[in-house]
């Protein structure tokens, strides 16, 4: 053992390595998560707290025995289980059942995730797997929100089913054609899913990954702004129809999946010009299901769907590699 | 002053702090030195002297055998002790003769050429670059007559002198640039002659200001010195060619396909030495660095010096040694023992600590796409892996791989610590071995 270590080590080049490392990435993200982990808490009371403790707790859990099975290395500590266990949570309504959490839990990390090869193999986003799940089976659970402690008129007038129950912002929009102001939309005085409601934390949280690289800006870029065009446009032709662009940037949960969900580096494209591409389907989906579709909001199913076609975007957009195509002189 | 970059690249903390201010000095040639017969790229030598002969400094121990090949010297006065196999720092055992040192001083040059460059004939030079035995001193150790005589159907217009030295740790460069000023711009000039080209460029980093400023200031004519960005790897060729004249280097092409010939500082002071003073390439400056020696240092090591006498001549090691590498840390090679010999490539000895990152397993790929944004080629490094790793090498010759210029900046930012350097030269060789396969 001593000859062992007095021998020099071997290996190919490069022989330094940047500090980047995928626990550093994952923490970081849950770590600019917390302010609007909190604020949730603080809105929709203890049960939610309990919620996020259930719902990483079983993702650990489920994690560790598919690894365990698959005789793979432990994966606990590169925390992405424990990521997806909060962003579980943050999209499911606040009321949501326990025993439907631990279900949906199950299904992300094992369907969502391991069932592809684990951490980098998968092509969904986990926690949408485990949510579109929840929604087929939990219909009316799914759609059911409370007011938050600190509520708004606007919402306070809306028709309610009971003293407890409200309806979301989108919702309202849907089926009663009531606007909601955007000042309460970016600062989550308003019923929604448990995370997605404080556009104005969510957006500070995102500051950190976007100067260090962790999320890529181009593919939020193009989601933002491909919904304020099209919502925008759709506004300018019918006011009366449709609500305007600002509206449809900070209602529902666009912020939430625009900035932590759509770009999930594992299911997200590779290149710049394939970032844009599937930012600007993730919008123009979303756009189109609220304001053509059945369901108040679409920001799950878009993002779904485009994550099936990040392999397809990656082929079709390869840079053109150096020294070849166009030359220059 | 403009600044010239490329696309990609990556930041690796400098370290240049540790040996930049350090002058060259002569390192102490021990009682023998081991001298291989292979220090270019091409056809080893020949042995031209025999086991019991006397040799002087300067003389000639292995002749060039066909055109891309070129002589190794003598650096000392002694006696051949062996011609045998020995270890090379490439990996390979070479053969290499050996000489012990017997202190006689009476050297054997070749004739000196002089200075005036405007009176020497091109063809001249080029035949005192071929005798003098001069490769490229970047580490690339291509001979330099190779480089000097392009095919005629590629005339070349612009001569780049390449002082990036872009790699962190070492400075050899930067102590040429700083000490010897006027050698190098001789040097540069002694080529662009062979060349005939319009202009010269001395390309020089940010974090070199004052060589480049030293080199500015010596210059005139047709000659200028450009600053590029601190970048890696802004002294690959093709980057700086990009970055200085906005050239791009046709895949699988030559920088002579688009006018340009780039050469190293290193060489350029060597090319002045042997034209000169008749000098042939029998040293050359090593940076001896990095955090696991005790003093580091830059020294005018003589060929064949064995590298634990560098080591021990700059301190020592601090500690136990984790790495011994050949050149800089994001290229350069591992070396498994210290009694390999100094080589015309060596431009710096880095020793690094034993860190736990050397030996850590690495993960799946994430798809973060860091290497994407830091590849200077615009591949998908990422994908690449993946494809090697599933030996899929068709596929990956696809995908672009034969342009990879192994810079590892892809693996120097991978979070996930994957070999992609190691991945993709594995795809390189079974290309090529299948290449092999089908000709037959």
């Amino acid at each position: 053992m001593e000859n062992e270590k007095n021998k020099l080590i071997l290996s190919t080049s490069p022989h330094i390595k940047s500090d980047e490392s995928v626990p550093r990435i994952m923490l970081s993200v849950i770590i600019t998560l917390l302010p609007a982990a909190a604020f949730s808490v603080y809105q929709f009371g203890w049960y939610v707290l309990l919620l996020y403790a259930v719902s990483v707790a079983t993702c650990l859990l489920s994690e560790y025995i598919v690894v365990r099975l698959r005789k793979r290395p432990f994966t606990l500590t590169d925390y992405s289980a424990a990521l997806t266990g909060i962003l579980l949570v943050m999209v499911l309504p606040p009321k949501f059942p326990v025993y439907g959490v631990i279900l949906g839990a199950v299904v992300s990390i094992v369907i969502g995730k391991q069932i592809f090869g684990g951490l980098g193999y998968n092509i969904f986003n986990p926690a949408l797997v485990g949510r579109a799940f929840l929604a087929a089976t939990y219909p009316v659970f799914i759609s059911s929100y409370i007011a938050p402690r600190v509520s708004s008129l606007a919402l306070a007038a809306a028709p309610a089913v009971d003293a407890l129950s409200t309806a979301t912002p989108l919702a309202l929009m849907k089926f009663d054609a009531v606007s909601t102001p955007i000042g309460l939309l970016f600062f989550g005085t308003i019923g929604g899913s448990i995370g997605e409601t404080c556009s104005f934390l969510l957006i500070l949280g995102s500051i950190y990954l976007f100067i260090k690289k962790y999320i890529k800006w181009r593919t939020s870029a193009s989601i933002f702004i491909t919904v304020f065009i099209l919502a925008q446009t759709l506004h300018f032709i019918n006011p009366a129809r449709f609500t305007g662009g600002l509206f449809h940037l900070f209602a529902g949960g666009l912020m939430l999946g625009g900035l932590y969900m759509a770009t999930d580096m594992v299911t997200s494209p590779l290149t710049k010009k394939g970032c844009v591409i599937f930012g600007a389907g993730i919008g123009a989906l979303v756009v189109l299901i609220r304001n053509f579709g059945g369901l108040p909001e679409g920001v799950m199913y878009a993002i779904l769907f485009m994550n099936a076609w990040v392999p397809m975007i990656n082929r079709g957009t390869r840079p053109r590699i150096f020294g070849t195509g166009a030359q220059h002189e | 002053m403009n600044i010239f970059t490329f696309r990609g690249g990556v930041h690796p903390p400098e370290e240049k702090e540790l040996c930049k201010d350090v002058p060259i000095r002569e390192a102490e040639v021990p009682e023998t030195i081991v001298v291989p017969l292979a220090q270019h790229i091409g056809a080893p030598c020949e042995p031209a002297v025999s086991r019991g002969d006397n040799v002087k400094p300067g003389q000639v121990l292995g002749k060039a055998r066909g055109f891309v090949s070129v002589p190794v010297h003598s650096p000392v006065s002694g006696k051949v002790k062996s011609i045998e196999k020995a270890l090379h720092p490439l990996g390979q055992n070479v053969l290499s003769v050996i000489v012990q040192k017997d202190g006689g001083g009476e050297s054997e040059y070749m004739d000196p050429m002089g200075s005036d460059v405007e009176c020497l004939d091109p063809k001249d030079i080029l035949g005192r670059v071929l005798d003098g035995g001069i490769v490229g001193l970047g580490g690339a150790t291509f001979p330099a007559h190779v480089k000097l005589s392009p095919p005629k159907g590629k005339p070349i217009d612009t001569l780049i002198i390449n002082g990036c030295e872009c790699e962190p740790y070492l400075a050899a460069d930067y102590r040429l640039m700083l000490e010897r000023t006027g050698d190098l711009i001789l040097g540069a000039k002694m080529i662009g002659r062979v060349l005939g080209v319009e202009k010269i460029i001395f390309a020089v980093e940010t974090n070199k200001q004052d060589a480049a400023a030293a080199i500015s200031d010596a210059l005139s004519g047709n000659t200028d010195c450009m600053l590029t960005q601190t970048k890696y790897p802004q002294g690959a060729e093709k980057m700086l060619i990009k970055a200085i004249l906005s050239r791009e280097v046709p895949s699988g092409g030559l920088p002579m396909d688009v006018g340009v010939v780039v050469s190293n500082v290193g060489t350029a002071v060597a090319i002045c030495e042997a034209v000169r003073d008749g000098k042939p390439l029998v040293e050359r400056v090593v940076s001896v660095t990095g955090k696991g020696v005790k003093s580091p240092a830059n020294f005018m090591a003589k060929i064949g010096t064995p590298i634990s006498a560098l080591i021990e001549q700059a301190g020592g090691t601090d500690g136990q040694p984790g790495k011994v590498i050949m050149g800089g840390p994001m290229m350069g090679i591992a070396q498994s023992s210290l009694d390999v010999p100094v080589i015309k490539g060596m431009s710096g000895l880095v020793v690094l600590p034993r860190e736990p990152y050397m030996l850590q397993r690495h993960g799946p790929c994430i798809k973060c796409s860091l290497c994407v944004q830091a590849c200077p080629t615009s591949l998908l490094p990422s994908t690449l892996s993946i494809i090697a790793e599933a030996e899929k090498w068709e596929l990956a010759e696809k995908y672009g791989v034969n342009d990879c210029i192994e810079c590892g900046s892809c693996a120097y930012v991978c979070p996930s610590k994957r070999p992609i350097v190691q991945l993709i030269k594995t795809a390189k060789q079974k290309l090529r071995e299948i290449k092999a396969r089908e000709k037959k």
